[in-house]
């Protein structure tokens, strides 16, 4: 009896700070923000009947939601080609592609988001280039637009998009698609009718986790969007901080987690956690 | 064996998509030479002016130690919050484990810019009680980060924990070693590998946050990557450029040496 008593109380004792930590510096405030999301700047649901009425919400959701959907297709068509060759490649090509997913994973949001200005703003290299063969004469718009917004967040989410598609890949049984091409399949065939149906779970979850991350994105869009085309993360942002109207931020955040949270619940259905990783 | 390889038409695809990846990278290093204050292509000459101003412009360094101060803060708590908690539930194998691990994740999970709302509600309601702890604070900030980066360094912790024989851990047990021997002397070790990349992993994620702090912080506690989101928005820094290349190779490096060691420790 003293046993599982003081097994119990190890296990309190071991988990409860972190657990009081987050209880009290990330559920209560996020419990906060929801009061606020019904009591500013008026108690009542004002704030939410303003997101289905507000024309510059709805425009910023399905802006958004647009975004998401075009940059999940690109992203996740984009990350399989590359990680078939990473988990199917000769050592070398292994190499190689490691290298290129895993140096543009590990550096800062801030530094890509500048790297793509630094090639497609007025004065970078794509414009300067074009310019001095004579392509065109005057400079392209290539970022401050949606089409630079798409291009930063298919080059950040790309890399997220790798890891499903990779467990997915490597659970696959190989003596499949050798049997495939031993009985005459072509190569083309084989990849569509044979290898792309067996990583079926891998492509679910790997578009779903990037949909639900360009949900939220907020600095690529910020930089590369230049104001022009803000995405939900931003208009939260612009309306905490620049018109100050509390309350519409915070309805907006509750409605974008309660979505995440009706996709995330999608996303284990389908999927099981271990084969996210 | 024959292996199954991809063909033509998949390298060539990849190609692309690899220069894709690597295209903006590449791309700061011309712009980090140029002698232009502004942000052009060098034409002509190659100076490393933007380079020099890193150094000598107070701003950067000073918040280069912040950035350092707040990581280390911040992934000294994570990683200590996130190992008792990852032993609790190894050792003692709690009911409702799956829920409360599920809890823990949540910051992971919920937008970045939830979180951030979330997280200046407390600190500006903290202002209130301490101007130590509260919105703009370098304080704030690293109980903000710690928040943010916990989930991962469970995550890791927890994963090393699951390759870890259970049996070490019941001999231990077996010949009369407390709970506090038991964690202390014989899983710790057996996870020090775990608890290191927790640690580090937590101390990176703090060094390059830059959602959560733009909602905390206004002129106070101004950490990189918030310099850097300065200079990028209003009149873009060339130093921007400069600062880039240098954590672009120091990627580079820590990412060479840890594939190297990865496959000594594989090949040994």
């Amino acid at each position: 009896m003293r046993g599982v008593l003081s097994d119990r109380m190890g296990a309190a004792l071991l988990m409860a700070p972190l657990l009081l930590f987050l209880v009290l510096a990330y559920a209560w405030p996020f419990l906060g923000v929801v009061k606020w999301s019904f009591t500013l700047p008026t108690p009542g649901l004002g704030q939410y009947e303003a997101l289905l009425t507000d024309d510059l919400v709805q425009s910023v959701f399905i802006r958004t939601l647009r975004i998401a959907a075009i940059v999940t297709v690109v992203s996740v068509a984009a990350a399989y080609a590359i990680t078939v060759v990473w988990v199917r490649g000769t050592p070398a090509q292994r190499l190689i592609a490691e290298f290129c997913i895993l140096v543009p994973f590990w550096i800062s949001v801030l530094t890509r988001a500048f790297g793509w200005v630094a090639l497609l703003s007025n004065r970078g290299l794509i414009n300067t280039w074009l310019q001095s063969i004579g392509f065109i004469s005057e400079p392209l718009t290539l970022v401050r637009n949606e089409l630079g917004v798409v291009i930063g967040m298919t080059h950040f989410l790309i890399p997220f998009a790798v890891f499903p598609l990779a467990s997915a890949m490597r659970s696959l049984d190989e003596r499949v698609l050798l049997a495939a091409r031993g009985l005459g399949s072509s190569r083309m065939r084989t990849f569509w009718t044979v290898f792309v149906p067996m990583t079926r779970s891998g492509i679910i979850g790997s578009a779903l986790i990037v949909f639900v991350f360009s949900l939220g994105f907020f600095v690529t869009p910020a930089i590369l969007g230049g104001g022009r085309s803000v995405m939900i993360a931003e208009l939260i942002y612009l309306r905490i901080f620049q018109s100050p109207d509390w309350g519409l931020g915070a309805a907006i955040s509750v409605v974008l987690v309660l979505f995440v949270g009706a996709l995330m619940a999608l996303l284990f259905r389908y999927v099981k956690p271990k084969q996210l990783v | 064996m024959p292996t199954y390889r991809p063909g033509p038409v998949s390298l060539i695809l990849a190609v692309l998509v690899a220069l894709f990846l690597l295209m903006p990278l590449l791309a700061v290093i011309p712009v980090s030479l140029t002698p232009s204050r502004m942000l052009a292509m060098p034409t002509g000459e190659l100076s490393l002016r933007h380079y020099r101003s890193l150094v000598e412009d107070p701003r950067w360094l000073q918040s280069i130690l912040l950035s350092i101060r707040i990581g280390i803060v911040s992934s000294a708590i994570s990683t200590m919050l996130a190992l008792c908690f990852s032993l609790g539930v190894w050792m003692f194998q709690p009911r409702f484990t799956a829920m409360l691990v599920g809890f823990v994740l949540l910051p992971m999970v919920v937008p970045p810019v939830v979180s951030a709302v979330t997280l200046y509600f407390l600190l500006t309601s903290l202002s209130g009680v301490s101007s130590f702890f509260g919105y703009d604070t370098w304080l704030g900030v690293a109980m903000a980060h710690s928040v943010m980066t916990v989930p991962f360094a469970t995550v890791l912790i927890l994963v090393s924990l699951s390759q870890l024989d259970r049996r070490i851990d019941l001999a231990a047990r077996g010949l009369g070693a407390s709970v506090w021997e038991r964690a202390t002397r014989v899983i710790m070790p057996n996870i020090k590998f775990g608890i290191v990349t927790a640690a580090l992993l937590s101390f990176v994620l703090s060094w390059e946050e830059i959602g959560v702090t733009l909602f905390i912080t206004s002129v106070n506690a101004i950490t990189l990557p918030r310099l850097m989101w300065m200079g990028l928005r209003d009149n873009i820094d060339p130093a921007i450029a400069a600062l880039s290349v240098i954590l672009i190779i120091i990627t580079v490096l820590v990412l060479a040496v840890r594939s190297a060691v990865v496959r000594l420790r594989a090949g040994g």
